[in-house]
């Protein structure tokens, strides 16, 4: 178990665009204002960036960005694949450099026109999102084309085992747009979701409706990362990483595992858990607030027992009377999360776990020391806290 | 409906499945070595490491083990509602197929099922099942 990842890099720095449906630039666009303003909030001037991570999937390369922002000498570069699986695994790429000495000062981003361009909720169709082709082949060929629909499979057993409703997967819908609400930067801002609405939505993939699914959305976000000394001289408050992971399980497909045994679990997510855990010296009980990946509700249900919030199948029952929500034993997703800020493919829930720490949400709770954060669920994963300097 | 639901890429490693089922056989890869099946199709098996395989025949029969109901976005070559249809098979291992000539309010999770071979329009063959007789 790696200790050199607990409390030796810290978030320093967050950048964010305007998030919309449809941003009227390009993706390097959207990236380099991301990153541009992370830099500009760490308070570090450009020349000093030496380490750029993104996506796979992210259109914009390395040297593009750096050309464009104005950097100087870079030591590290680097892509993580998975979509979504990425997210907290770039801080990871960030915080082994720090920790190294390979750089000092790394950048990471997501920048993608979701709306206006490549819509990831259309399918893999048309434009394959992975090289891995035969492996999403066995699936298209039946017309299972949406993460929508990869997930829905997951879900249809996990309510049909533990008796989980509609109802329950509105409750986290609910929770997450009440907080959009206090978020103009959200696409929830100014809309208000009943349970009516949510019931009354049309279905995407059984049992997924509408609302059950994430926002697809135009814009960039990005975070800076350096080591906690370096961080504590920069102008805002660190979010310390307390510890950091990527996780992948036996069994594990790209969002189809779905021949294990078991199907309402994320061995890969507890993976992550016992490693993020381990790191830290923390447990459930130390989490102040979440970031929960938030592609589809259920998701929420599921990470809570992974991460060890509840028992198995006890996650319709934690969640029942606002736990997710301010006052509630985890406030989770502050800024509305994937389903009611945007889909930034997590990096915007990252950056809401550093303000957390901060203590500049939108929405903040008292009193938070420890805030945990996830990737993508379904897919080879990672988590990781975030903890005060 | 003109349009023809979108066809897998042949390799190596899958190729031979679909060339079964063109047959109208629904194949499980099997290794030779240590004679464990294999659902989807790799070259190597994950237990023994062995890159020897064949495959038998499934009989066909097997049980719903979770679905869902796809509604939207619809694609040219699929009929909607689509179910799509995650089988636990007789033999052991596990297919994700589509499920046809069945109510909405008749799937249920466990229902016994039967795999057929259904041919489309421009002939290309793929496992679906029903409920069992
Ligand atoms: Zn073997």
């Amino acid at each position: 178990m790696s200790t050199a990842l607990h409390n030796t890099a810290a978030i320093a720095g967050i950048g964010q665009t305007t998030y919309s449906k449809c941003s009227g630039v390009s993706e390097l666009a959207l990236a380099c204002e991301a990153v541009s303003r992370a830099i500009d909030d760490a308070g570090i001037e450009p020349g000093e960036v030496d380490g750029l991570v993104t996506y796979t999937l992210d259109s914009s390369d390395e040297v593009e960005v750096a050309n464009s922002v104005g950097l100087g000498d870079l030591t590290l570069f680097s892509q993580i694949n998975y979509g979504g699986g990425a997210a907290v695994g770039l801080v990871h790429q960030a915080a082994m450099a720090v920790a190294t000495g390979s750089a000092k000062n790394v950048v990471v981003w997501r920048g993608m026109n979701g709306r206006s361009g490549k819509r990831m909720g259309q399918g893999v169709s048309g434009t394959i999102i992975s090289s891995d082709i035969i492996h999403w082949s066995w699936y298209m060929v039946y017309g299972m084309l949406t993460p929508a629909s990869w997930i829905a499979a997951f879900t249809t057993r996990y309510m049909h085992e533990y008796g989980a409703t509609s109802e329950d997967l509105g409750r986290i819908a609910i929770a997450q747009r009440k907080f959009a609400l206090n978020n103009p930067n959200a696409a929830g801002y100014g809309r208000p979701l009943t349970m009516d609405d949510y019931l009354a939505s049309r279905l995407v993939a059984e049992p997924l409706r509408l609302y059950d699914c994430c926002q697809e959305t135009d814009g960039g976000c990005a975070l800076l990362i350096t080591s906690v000394e370096h961080a504590r001289d920069l102008r805002q408050k660190p979010a310390v990483i307390r510890g950091v992971c990527q996780a992948s399980s036996r069994g594990q497909e790209q969002m189809t595992s779905f021949y294990r045994d078991d199907m309402t679990s994320l061995p890969e997510m507890e993976l992550a858990a016992r490693q993020v855990y381990a790191q830290s010296g923390l447990g459930p009980d130390d989490i102040d607030a979440a970031c929960l990946y938030d592609a589809f509700t259920s998701e929420i249900l599921v990470q809570l027992e992974a991460f060890g919030f509840c028992a198995r199948g006890e996650a319709k029952d934690f969640i029942a009377d606002g736990a997710l929500e301010i006052g509630g034993r985890l406030p989770n997703n502050t800024h509305g999360g994937l389903l009611s800020e945007g889909y930034i493919h997590g990096v915007n829930n990252i950056a809401e776990g550093a303000r957390l720490i901060r203590g500049t949400s939108c929405n903040q709770p008292e009193g938070v020391e420890h805030v945990l954060i996830s990737s993508g669920v379904g897919v080879p994963t990672g988590a990781m806290i975030l903890g005060q300097a | 409906m003109n349009a023809s639901r979108i066809k897998p890429p042949m390799t190596e490693d899958n190729g031979w499945w679909w060339e079964e089922v063109g047959r109208d056989r629904l194949p499980i890869q099997r290794c030779t070595a240590c004679s464990t099946l294999r659902h989807p199709p790799r070259p190597m098996c994950p237990r023994c490491r062995s890159m020897a395989w064949d495959f038998i025949e499934a009989a066909g029969r097997g049980t719903l083990f979770s679905y869902t109901v796809l509604h939207h976005p619809q694609f040219p070559g699929y009929d909607y509602p689509l179910t799509i249809a995650i089988v636990d098979l007789e033999e052991g291992g596990r297919i994700c197929t589509q499920l046809v000539d069945c109510e909405r309010d008749d799937i249920k999770i466990d229902m016994p099922l039967e795999m057929f071979i259904h041919e489309d329009a421009d002939g290309f063959k793929l496992p679906m099942c029903r409920p069992a007789a």
